[in-house]
């Protein structure tokens, strides 16, 4: 509807799927958790088995906008809409999900890794539409963190990051997923980082380090609100703050 | 042109609506309700949150044929028979207000908060509140109102 309003986007027919039936449903299995595209902000905030299931995304989910815009705001619109500083599109990808999506070709999983291809862009045809996104089961002991830094509570983030790992019986990390949004034209992963501390312990030097090897490819964005540097140090910073995190955190 | 019939304060009204038009500005232009009001017109202040179905949200982010059969409260809807609400003489007398443009949509969303959590606390208030913004009377006479009428939600909880 912004997009709308400023004129940016004058579509020829708009279609509202309010009385489409069953894409509102919320389902937690073995396999995962699947997200109906019509599941708004609120359901999910107010879904307590969520803190369990999928403890990142609760923990994202919670920065996005305000009361009156979570109240509205849905799954299948922000993954839409691709914005590079959403932070359901961050989840998305550093989490490996899959957004199904369907057509007259049918329906078709498309892995998030595929699908965020530019500010506002997408892997989706103009003929299909999302109809649910799949995130993978969310082993018990795993770590996570999710920071963010918005000039007000509620907007957009400068800059985000999301990391989780397991820890193996030797206190290594395992399967390292390490994710930034806010400061690219896309939600990104850093796999440089992943790499460089995969399977090791989470000191902090090789932490430090790992970090700045992931930042230091990116091409960074700068607006009014941050220039390009300002960004890579928030990076760097909220980074830092989500390994300690991670670490620190116990287990649920 | 769509027809359109929403439940506004209570009331089925029936309008001719042009599909492109937001549910901000046929709550004022067409239906005359201009305490409902309009500043950002892209979901940013919160002047224009009206209540659909029991949730805040913003009209100026609605179209009104979204709204066809759904239960609207404005801020005409607050006040009954002529008397203020709890929450509204809580903000007359904390003097929450200063110009007013902000103050219909802080209401309307204090009261769906209200409605929804009476036992909402200062820091819950103060999250909520940031999805409005007030320029002149400065929030801490809103939240204090805000506190003070919570007590008359939960008693009408408890009453109900
Ligand atoms: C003031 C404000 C602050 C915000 N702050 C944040 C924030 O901090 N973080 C954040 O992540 N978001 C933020 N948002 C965005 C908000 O959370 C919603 O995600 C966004 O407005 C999309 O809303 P919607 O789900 O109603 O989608 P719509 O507005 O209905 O649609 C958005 C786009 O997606 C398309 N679309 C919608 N559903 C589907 C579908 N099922 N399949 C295919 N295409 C579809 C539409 O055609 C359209 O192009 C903010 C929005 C506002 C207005
Ligand atoms: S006019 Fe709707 S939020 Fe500003
Ligand atoms: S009372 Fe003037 S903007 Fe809030």
């Amino acid at each position: 509807m912004p997009m709308l309003a400023f004129r940016l986007a004058t579509p020829r027919v708009l279609v509202d799927l309010r009385r489409v039936s069953g894409l509102d449903r919320i389902h937690i299995g073995e396999q995962g958790v699947e997200l109906g595209a019509k599941v708004r902000w609120r359901d999910i905030e107010r879904d307590t088995r969520l803190a369990v299931a999928q403890p990142l995304l609760a923990e994202a989910v919670r920065h996005i906008a305000h009361y009156q815009i979570r109240n509205r705001g849905t799954v299948g619109g922000s993954l839409a809409h691709a914005d590079p500083a959403a932070e359901l599109p961050a989840i998305a990808l550093t989490c490996e999900a899959h957004i199904v999506a369907v057509g007259p070709r049918g329906e078709r999983e498309i892995p998030a890794a595929e699908f965020f291809l530019a500010p506002l862009v997408t892997a989706l045809e103009p003929d299909e539409l999302i109809v649910a996104m799949r995130l993978s089961a969310w082993p018990k002991a795993r770590r996570f963190s999710f920071k963010e830094l918005s000039r007000r509570l509620g907007d957009f983030a400068l800059a985000g990051a999301a990391v989780f790992f397991d820890l193996d019986e030797r206190g290594c990390m395992r399967a390292l997923h390490v994710g930034a949004f806010g400061v690219a034209d896309k939600p990104v992963r850093l796999l440089e980082t992943e790499a460089a501390l995969n399977g090791m312990r989470p000191e902090p030097a090789a932490v430090a380090e790992a970090i700045k090897l992931g930042t230091s490819g990116l091409e960074m964005r700068s607006d009014i609100h941050a220039d390009a540097d300002y960004r890579r140090a928030l990076l760097e910073t909220l980074l830092t703050r989500a390994f300690d995190e991670a670490m620190q955190r116990s287990p649920s | 042109m769509t027809s359109i019939t929403p439940i506004i304060n209570g009331v089925a009204v029936t309008v001719e609506v042009p599909d492109r038009v937001t549910l901000a500005d046929t709550l004022r232009d067409k239906l005359r309700l201009t305490g409902t009001h309009v500043a950002c017109e892209h979901g940013v202040c919160g002047a224009c949150t009206v209540i659909v179905d029991g949730l805040a949200v913003r009209s100026c982010l609605m179209l009104a044929v979204q709204a066809d059969g759904a239960a609207i409260t404005t801020v005409e809807g607050l006040s009954k028979n002529g008397k203020l609400s709890a929450l509204q003489d809580a903000f007359r007398r904390h003097h929450a207000l200063q110009c007013g443009f902000c103050t219909s949509g802080i209401l309307t969303t204090m009261h769906a908060l209200l409605l929804e959590e009476p036992d909402a606390g200062e820091h819950r208030i103060r999250e909520v509140l940031s999805g409005n913004l007030c320029r002149c009377t400065g929030y801490i006479p809103i939240v204090e109102a805000v506190l003070e009428a919570r007590a008359a939600y939960a008693q009408a909880e408890s009453g109900a």
